[in-house]
């Protein structure tokens, strides 16, 4: 069990910046969750902290130990690897023991451990088998147990679930969660599956080209997207974004006229997410509906503003509409309207 | 996954593979068959007539010492050949393996020496250790040692063995190199994350997943140790000297177009031909067990 920390870690390949300078303090236990769509660096960053890549600027600390240097066996750490990298001549009791075996434990302490670490993940009928007469998700959880067995101080989890289908992927969503908060273990964990990141952090980080977007608990990042590409980013079906203008009192899209929850002045960017929005005939928001999708709890309305641009709502229960442009007047809360500079992308109030 | 396709009638199949059962018959079962039906004769010293002996020519074989003798050179020959041939072929494959630039340079050169013809090697390297004007015996001669494989049978071989190993290195070394760039990586990550260093994941990881390019190979050196190495040992010390690198390809040359005695010869490679056949189901029975697909 150990603190991580990042500071200011910068990765170059040649000219090009990969990681453009994280900065986190990982508390022990935590759950750190990394995402981000696919090369924004997310997985370099893990791999840096494993020993497989080398910082090129800042330091890392795992347990108030500089680790830039150290090898990755000497940073006392596990990694769950994308495609489980289990050792496919080995059994599963071995796969999960030969770390132990390098570290040259007695043989009847290994086989202890090992039972220890498959009853854990019930996998006790399977020890003697092969990687390849596993099934995905049986792999899945020998990838945990040779990382559990080794008791690291830190747990490093490379995009784990995305090789299995989507009903065992929350299954096994639930039990990694439920595993970690039982062994207490600091965890990092990357996926680019925004809701693996909702469900399983303490905290996330939303990571875009090298850089941390936004750091904080699931809800925050929710509620207050630090920038415009977090809150894209976060929340299904995406957040609308729309150009505004903020003026005395109000703010206008179009012809459209919406409160100004910060008074901010000028040209900005309008975030609106579809759950958000409430069926209300007074409302400022004219969609024309072209597409509904029902989802049974809800139903997703695909169409355009007056102004041409599309937009989604999501309104609770079963809504139908008739073919073919039926006018549809949504409002909106103050309190859930985000606002950003339309330069930078920020975050306005 | 199984992809077959399906004829219908037998005139297209029997077309298609035409061809190869054309050439096997024609190269292999009828000089097969015509090397069984000579061994059970004796031609006359002027090749005139033939004598029937039925199993004579092997009953003479088997109690010849120079024949048993030379079985034992080739087992000594094959195996020198194809540890000479695969270990350092490996060791430079891993070697190559780890090298992030130029690696495609060094992969180039290495594979040179495959092109050399196996005689023209031969050459090269009689000349290289050749007793009177070779570069490496001077340079031996130098350091206080006489070198002479035309009178001594050990240095002989070592020198045919070097000879037949040196240009297979690049054939072996090939295969390796690919085999070890289809290693995942990830796997070797995780042996690194578990605490193994370079070596110890080298013959716990690696060298275990490489098992069924090794034993490919291990069949096929064998294979080139046993026939192909002839125009080496040819060129540089034609089974001398006193037979000492005559192996029993070597033999059934000698014996059969040198001495003429072509019922013999022809006995030597029917039994080569059943030694070499059990030899690669004694392979495939007990090896193949042990290797991870």
């Amino acid at each position: 069990m150990a603190t991580v920390t990042f500071d200011n870690i910068k990765k170059r390949f040649g000219p090009t910046e990969v990681i453009k300078g994280v900065s986190l303090d990982v508390a022990d236990g935590e759950f750190i969750v990394i995402v981000g769509p696919s090369g924004c660096g997310k997985s370099t960053l893990l791999r840096m902290v494993a020993g497989l890549e080398t910082i090129t600027e800042g330091e890392l600390r795992i347990g108030n130990r500089r680790a830039n240097d150290l090898e990755p066996m000497d940073r006392d750490i596990a990694m769950v690897f994308q495609n489980y990298a289990l050792y496919p001549h080995m059994s599963v009791a071995q796969n999960m023991g030969y770390g132990l075996r390098i570290a040259g434990l007695p043989k009847a302490e290994i086989a202890a451990k090992v039972q220890d670490a498959a009853k854990l993940l019930q996998l006790t009928e399977l020890l003697d088998r092969k990687p390849r007469q596993l099934s995905g998700g049986q792999r899945q959880r020998v990838a945990m147990g040779r990382a559990i067995v080794r008791a690291p101080s830190v747990f490093l989890f490379d995009e784990p679930l995305s090789n299995l289908d989507a009903k065992l992927r929350v299954q096994m969503r639930l039990e990694i969660r439920e595993l970690q908060a039982k062994l207490g273990i600091t965890s990092l964990y990357v996926t680019h599956d925004q809701v693996e990141a909702m469900t399983m952090a303490d905290r996330m980080i939303v990571m875009n080209a090298g850089r941390a977007e936004q750091i904080g608990t699931p809800l925050d990042v929710y509620e207050r997207p630090a920038t415009l590409f977090a809150a894209q980013f976060i929340g299904s079906p995406s957040m609308n974004v729309l150009e505004g203008e903020g003026r005395e009192g109000a703010l206008w899209l179009g012809a459209a006229r919406l409160p100004n929850p910060t008074g901010h002045r000028g040209p900005v960017m309008l975030g609106l997410r579809p759950e958000h929005l409430v069926p209300d005939p007074e409302g400022p928001i004219a969609m024309q509906v072209q597409l509904a999708e029902p989802l049974g709890a809800n139903t997703l309305l695909h169409g355009k503003l007056e102004t041409g641009q599309g937009f989604t709502a999501s309104l609770p229960g079963v809504h139908t509409v008739a073919h073919g442009g039926e006018i549809l007047r949504l409002g909106i809360k103050p309190e859930n309207m985000h606002l950003f500079d339309r330069a930078t992308g920020l975050r306005l109030g | 996954m199984e992809k077959r396709v399906t004829f219908k009638g037998w005139l297209l199949p029997l077309c298609l593979i035409a061809p190869q059962v054309l050439i096997s018959a024609v190269f292999f079962f009828y000089p097969a068959g015509q090397a069984v039906w000579q061994s059970l004769f004796i031609p006359d010293p002027f090749g005139l007539s033939s004598q029937f002996v039925g199993l004579g020519n092997f009953e003479y074989l088997l109690g010849d010492p120079y024949y048993r003798a030379s079985f034992v050179t080739t087992a000594v020959f094959s195996t020198l050949v194809t540890l000479a041939s695969m270990i350092p072929a490996l060791f430079l494959a891993v070697m190559a393996d780890r090298l992030v630039k130029s690696a495609g340079t060094y992969r180039t050169l290495l594979i040179w020496p495959y092109a050399v013809a196996p005689a023209i090697a031969g050459v090269l390297w009689m000349f290289m250790f050749n007793t009177r004007v070779g570069v490496v015996s001077w340079y031996l001669g130098q350091l206080g040692y006489d070198w002479n494989h035309v009178l001594n049978g050990t240095e002989a071989m070592g020198l045919v063995v070097a000879a037949s190993a040196w240009g297979r290195i690049s054939y072996n070394f090939l295969f390796f190199f690919a085999a070890l760039q289809a290693v995942p990586r990830s796997i070797i990550e995780a042996a690194a994350i578990d605490g193994a260093r370079f070596w110890r994941r080298f013959f716990t990881i690696v060298l275990p997943l490489l098992s069924p390019t090794t034993f490919f190979l291990l069949v096929v050196n064998i294979v080139y140790a046993f026939f192909e190495t002839f125009g080496v040992i040819h060129t540089i010390t034609a089974g001398g000297p006193q037979q000492s690198t005559t192996i029993l390809v070597y033999k059934v040359f000698s014996d059969g177009f040198v001495s003429q005695d072509l019922g013999s010869s022809a006995a030597q490679s029917v039994i080569l031909l059943v030694v070499v056949g059990l030899l690669t189901v004694l392979q495939f029975k007990y090896i193949e067990k042990r290797v991870h697909y």
